[in-house]
């Protein structure tokens, strides 16, 4: 137990360290497209291209954006379920790219992953029991007695009964499976969690209990969470920062509250503005996209975005130029070259074919998803 | 669209006592059990609740889809058009679905024909009810699709279900439910499967639709947000039965049910940045073994001792405002029987909401 006190202690006392605990550069992952009778590489689905951001100690980084969008490769990636192709991983300054072996296994330790559907993740003849215990055993925690004590214990974490233990994982609700892939996760005193879609199958009143408890459980054990989701007023209620993905790339990122009253990007806007609203009284107009997001194995040129972007100044420039990733209000990043203020200077769009100088932008309301 | 298009004629649809039970190794399951509700032309209506409810099924049994060991059970009717589906000899059940009365489903990838281009598979539509030829149905099909909102029609007619994404997918359902104007649409979380921006799109084609035909819509849902935007009554379903029933804004300003209250106060909102979410204790019981009384006494925060005892009927709150509680006649229990901590969080919820009704529409393109 002195374990869990000195790993998660400091974080609950100090204030946020300045250095992050998991810091991620021009992370990417491109899986080959083959064709032809011999299986030749033809071409490269950027699923992740060239992603970055760093998530504090204590924190949740809300990372969301539709099917497709590279959330969940990125998760998977920095924690090396898959090979990323390019970037770096920093956690706790170590590089984890760089690690192989036992070394990483330790590592691994420290950063566990939460899936969706905790059935497809957990052994249906193995006990539950048993599953929360196998990591203690391979990670040389604990054994026998102490090992049978510390599953009891995070059960009642989690708010499962003790018994519970010996029961398959086909006898519990989907709930009660999620609760049990979190404490399946937490038994090796992780200090971050990669929550991927944790809530998003289950229904409403059971969602709202297994957002609490992590809440609480980040709370209690100073726990940094990458939480990957789709469903924004789930993130709204979680979430520190968000960031905001579309084709691979992060579009936007800012603290929660400017993210939710003022999104720059009009990506992000049109995400919002989608929501639908549990009140009746409250009739909106919709900003709809058009289209369907094109595929990653074929993006657009300049932002990726630019197809389906109702920016009014949006011209030639959009499609020449990737957009870089500014800082346009105090942590606020917004990868758009028509959103003032950008270093994209008026000069250099118009060398680029651009005509329309770049303007604020801001179809919703300031106040606009306090509905 | 409110409720008060609730025309005093005979309504388009009147599903009475139905009741579907499937005989499982664990016991009977009352999936549905003894369900009642009706849908007037040109409405539309809100099923909701969350999985296990039996709002599915009582989608599925509208049109005689339940699978098996699922069974109407004698006693159930279901009314529509003159003829009672329930009973109705299978070769003229077929005659009227897809004809007036059509089904969208949630994953139209299992509903479509993966072997069958899209073009084909709506204009089968029209060739079964109709005695169009082959090249009139197909013409409507990409008429169709084309109404629907799929660009490049003909080429795209011409395309296999797995060449679609999702969201083209279910345009195609779409065209194939709505292509001879049915009078009423049963759409089965038409959207549960698609993004946010998808799903608006789909909303919006759904609303058109229903605008221009006047057709009527029985929406299956779990999500509160797609029964306020589209729904002008809401039916709420939990454990077999229908608990509450209400024109859409009487449900959100004074949902009646303890579990229509719980459910609405555990909706995760955007721009409600508090830090816990209220919720429901307790998990949906087995639909082998509800319990006795009131079916949602255990998760209840009113609960008292006559729940334990007498199952309570569906009555009137307010005028087109049924709910099935004890509470309706006991009123002052809700104040008494309350756990300490839960009952101001969802009176300020209450009273928020209500504050919020006067102030201009927030979200609103300038």
């Amino acid at each position: 137990m002195s374990e869990v006190l000195d790993a998660t202690a400091p974080s609950l006392v100090t204030a946020p360290d300045l250095k992050p605990l998991l810091t991620v550069s021009g992370l990417a992952k491109h899986f080959p497209i083959r064709s032809g009778l011999f299986r030749r590489v033809t071409g490269q689905v950027k699923a992740v291209d060239g992603v970055s951001f760093t998530v504090n100690a204590g924190e949740t980084l809300a990372l969301v954006g539709e099917s497709g969008c590279g959330k969940t490769t990125t998760g998977r990636a920095l924690l090396r379920l898959i090979e990323p192709t390019a970037g770096t991983v920093e956690f706790d300054g170590v590089n984890l790219l760089a690690l192989r072996g036992e070394a990483l296994r330790k590592m691994r330790r420290r950063m566990q992953i939460v899936f969706q559907d905790p059935y497809g993740s957990l052994n249906p003849r193995m006990t539950i029991g048993a599953a929360i215990r196998e990591g203690l055993i391979v990670h040389k925690l604990a054994e026998g007695a102490a090992a049978d004590a510390r599953v009891k214990a995070l059960l009642d974490e989690v708010g499962l009964r003790a018994e519970y233990a010996t029961r398959y994982p086909h006898e519990f609700s989907g709930g009660q499976r999620q609760r049990v892939g979190i404490a399946r996760a937490l038994a090796v005193e992780p200090r971050f969690l990669v929550c991927d879609e944790p809530v998003s199958a289950l229904d409403v009143s059971v969602q709202a209990q297994v957002v609490n408890l992590l809440r609480d459980l980040q709370r209690d054990r100073g726990l940094a969470y990458l939480f990957i989701a789709h469903d924004l007023a789930v993130v709204a209620h979680m979430a520190n920062r968000v960031a905001v993905m579309y084709l691979g790339r992060i579009v936007e990122s800012a603290p929660r509250s400017s993210l939710f009253s003022t999104p720059l990007m009009p990506y992000t806007q049109a995400l919002l503005s989608a929501v639908p609203v549990p009140d009746p009284r409250i009739k909106r107009q919709r900003l709809l996209l058009p289209g369907e997001p094109p595929s990653p194995a074929n993006p657009p040129s300049g932002c990726v975005f630019h197809p389906r972007c109702p920016h009014p100044a949006k011209d030639a420039a959009c499609a020449a130029i990737v957009p870089p990733l500014e800082e346009k209000a105090p942590g606020h990043f917004v990868a758009c070259i028509k959103q003032t203020p950008t270093r994209v200077a008026w000069d250099v769009q118009r060398a680029a074919g651009g005509t329309k100088p770049p303007e604020r932008y801001l179809p919703l309301l300031q106040d606009g998803v306090r509905a | 669209m409110t409720a008060s298009n609730a025309a005093t004629s005979d309504p388009l649809l009147s599903v009475n006592a139905l009741r579907v039970y499937f005989a499982t190794p664990e016991g009977v399951a009352r999936a549905v059990d003894g369900v009642s509700f009706t849908v007037n032309a040109g409405e539309t209506v809100g099923l909701v609740g969350e999985s296990g409810c039996g709002k599915s099924v009582t989608a599925l049994s509208l049109l005689r889809l339940v699978p098996p060991p699922g069974r109407i059970e004698p006693g159930s009717s279901i009314r529509f058009a003159g003829n009672d589906l329930a009973t109705l000899p299978t070769e003229q059940l077929r005659q009227l679905r897809g004809n007036r009365l059509a089904m969208i489903f949630q994953e139209p990838m299992t509903a479509l024909n993966p072997v069958l281009t899209v073009g084909d598979q709506v204009a089968e539509v029209v060739r079964v009810h109709t005695n169009a030829s082959r090249a009139e149905a197909w013409d409507r099909a990409v008429e169709m699709l084309a109404q629907t909102g799929i660009a490049d029609p003909a080429a795209r007619a011409r395309q296999y279900p797995h060449e679609l994404s999702g969201g083209m997918r279910q345009r195609v359902m779409i065209a194939m439910a709505l292509i001879l104007e049915p009078q009423l649409v049963i759409a089965d979380e038409p959207t549960t499967a698609l993004d946010v921006t998808i799903q608006a799109q789909i909303l919006e084609l759904l609303r058109e639709m229903r605008d221009r035909t006047g057709l009527a819509l029985l929406l299956i849902t779990h999500d509160l947000g797609v029964v306020a935007e589209m729904a002008s009554r809401v039916i709420v379903m939990y454990a077999g039965e229908i608990v509450e029933e209400a024109p859409v804004n009487a449900l959100f300003d004074n949902p009646s049910h303890p579990y229509s209250e719980g459910l609405l106060a555990a909706i995760p909102r955007l721009g409600d940045l508090a830090d816990r979410l209220r919720t429901i204790r307790g998990t949906v019981p087995s639909p082998t073994a509800w319990p006795s009384g009131c079916r949602f006494r255990d998760r209840c925060q009113y609960a008292f001792e006559r729940c334990a005892t007498e199952a309570p009927q569906l009555l009137p709150v307010a005028p087109g405002h049924r709910a099935r509680c004890h509470l309706i006649q006991e009123p002052h229990r809700r104040l008494a029987g309350v756990n300490a901590h839960a009952a101001p969080a969802a009176h300020a919820a209450h009273a928020a909401h209500a504050a919020h009704a006067n102030v201009p529409p927030t979200g609103v393109a300038l």
